[in-house]
């Protein structure tokens, strides 16, 4: 590991921490309203100040980052297994199977990503509860995320199909279950690693999108992208910088997942 | 050996037409499932009118029946559509296919221009740092494109607006970061090749160099990107075109997802998806192309 990548991982883990202690760091409720106090500056009962309705920005931050990292990381971790599922059975089967699965994959990534998730979204419901919206959000990534791992997970599991040591296993009558769950998947794993690390930015990045165009995470629930919602106007910014913080922190968290893996390319 | 190439390029040409033809008749049928399939669908609005009698209401939803089994309903999708008819949208009460007349120029322009930008910059940039070849120039633009790459398209949109720059220069900025980092890692790796190192051994010039050795080699991948970027960009207008208030077909998808218009989203993904699948076929026919007259 290059020093670069080290100070990122090293970044990424202290943000992953703050998430996991937000609830013990919370100065308030990230919903709680201090009426009195509406769009106030940094203090030191209130760090990042307050927002239009009075809630602590420092306390919707950090909670924030609590459900944007583990919102992209569970929709990585759920298109991940679904592309590990098909590529490796594609890759190891062949034939018709393969064919159907590349078809398949091909077709959705022909859909641009965001008008993909935009159908989806108009299917469902809109005015439903915080959580539900999160889940929504997650179950939208993660079902429709798949498409770009299983190319490259398939070809993978192709290049293994004719080794020595699947031979062997098939000749001593292992059947393709087993195959593929003790023998393929295994030699697969560093290249699951990997597209799991890659799908988190670009999830981050979407859950962004989509939550400031009113589509994602839903208030009062806070999370990255809606608590950007409130930079339409630029020169409140310009008078109030420390609003910038959950720009900052995204910008910082997908930078460092692009260092950690230099070699990726992280496609919105 | 000509006649032999061309004969497998139209060979080629016909078959991804052929896709292209049934992709959009799955799309089409997938489309009409989704719409035919959403809630309140076949409910009229009339029905709820108090001023509506008994009778009157019974002989509405008699008509709505007729076209309710899933067989009749796709070959009266199939039929209206094959006239043109995309049918009506459920929030703002127009035809489909007149609200996509009066869209498509507008997002077509942006993207067009916005793309050309783009290509224009990274490709710019990326022989900058061909020539240069110095640490702090690929230091500078790396993390210049990291940043960008950083960047979700509505925060650009919303910058865009503020600093009051037109939408096609908002949705260069998204594009530009994908295009620059794979067309400098294409041009470097053409560089890198034994034959340019035997070029620039025997004393050729860097002009000659990369219009005779490293850009025929790279052209093929690079025209195949031309697919990939027009993908990109239609994404990055969605959110750019609803944050400058532009009225384009992002701005269009965006407000159909929020009123949940199902019959407007559909159809406005189907024409974009036929769009970037002709681009991509086009893309992939040039790169055979070049890569067939390549010496």
């Amino acid at each position: 590991m290059k020093p670069l990548q080290k100070v990122a991982a090293s970044i990424l883990c202290v943000i992953f921490v703050l998430m996991v202690l937000a609830t013990f760091l919370l100065p308030a409720h990230y919903a709680q309203q201090f009426r009195d106090i509406p769009n106030a500056g940094p203090s030191p009962a209130h760090l990042l100040g307050t927002d239009a309705l009075g809630r602590d920005s420092l306390s919707r931050l950090l909670y924030g980052t609590r459900v944007s990292l583990l919102l992209a990381p569970a929709a990585a971790l759920l298109s991940t297994f679904i592309a590990a599922l098909l590529g490796s059975a594609a890759g190891l089967l062949g034939g018709w199977f393969e064919r159907i699965v590349l078809a398949a994959t091909d077709l959705s990534l022909a859909l641009p990503w965001l008008f993909l998730l935009l159908v989806v979204r108009a299917l469902l419901p809109l005015d439903v509860p915080p959580l539900v919206s999160v889940a929504i959000a997650f179950l939208m990534m993660g079902l429709l995320g798949w498409q770009a791992s299983v190319r490259v997970i398939c070809a993978a599991a192709r290049g293994v199909r004719d080794s020595d040591f699947l031979l062997l296993a098939r000749s001593s009558g292992c059947k393709p279950v087993r195959l593929l769950l003790r023998h393929v998947a295994p030699n697969l794993r560093p290249l699951f690693y990997v597209q799991f690390f890659i799908s988190i930015p670009l999830f981050i990045l979407t859950e962004a999108n989509l939550s400031i165009l009113g589509l994602g995470v839903m208030e009062p629930m806070p999370s990255w992208g809606n608590l950007m919602r409130g930079f339409e106007d630029f020169s409140m910014l310009s008078a109030n910088p420390w609003r910038l913080a959950p720009l900052v922190l995204l910008v910082t968290v997908v930078m460092c997942f692009q260092l950690v893996l230099p070699s990726q390319e992280v496609t919105q | 050996m000509e006649i032999k190439k061309s004969t497998s390029l139209l060979r080629l040409g016909l078959r991804r037409l052929l896709f292209l033809v049934s992709l959009g008749l799955f799309g089409a049928l997938f489309s009409a499932t989704l719409v035919r399939f959403a809630p309140g669908f076949g409910v009229e609005e009339r029905e709820l009118d108090p001023r509506w009698s008994a009778s009157s209401v019974e002989a509405l939803r008699r008509q709505q029946a007729l076209h309710q089994g899933l067989p009749s309903f796709y070959f009266h999708y199939l039929s209206a559509l094959a006239h043109g008819d995309l049918g009506q949208s459920d929030s703002l009460k127009r035809p489909v296919g007149e609200l996509l007349r009066q869209r498509l120029p507008i997002t077509g322009n942006s993207v067009l221009r916005g793309l050309g930008l783009a290509w224009l910059a990274a490709s710019l940039l990326a022989l900058l740092g061909l020539a240069s070849r110095g640490w702090l120039f690929a230091a500078s633009t790396t993390a210049l494109n990291s940043l960008l790459l950083s960047l979700p398209a509505a925060v650009v949109a919303m910058l865009a607006v503020y600093l009051r720059t037109p939408v096609f220069f908002a949705i260069a900025v998204v594009v530009f970061p994908r295009l620059y980092s794979y067309i400098r890692s294409l041009l470097l790796r053409a560089y890198d090749q034994p034959h340019v190192l035997a070029a620039r051994a025997r004393g050729l010039g860097s002009s000659v160099i990369l219009c005779r050795h490293i850009l025929p080699l790279a052209a093929p991948p690079l025209l195949a990107l031309i697919g990939v970027s027009f993908a990109i960009s239609f994404g990055a207008a969605i959110p750019i075109e609803a944050l400058s208030d532009s009225p384009g077909l992002g701005q269009l998808a965006w407000h159909a997802a929020l009123g949940r218009d199902l019959p407007l989203i559909v159809n406005v993904t189907l024409v974009v998806s036929l769009i970037m699948l002709a681009a991509n076929v086009f893309a992939d026919l040039a790169g055979r192309t070049f890569a067939g007259n390549a010496p």
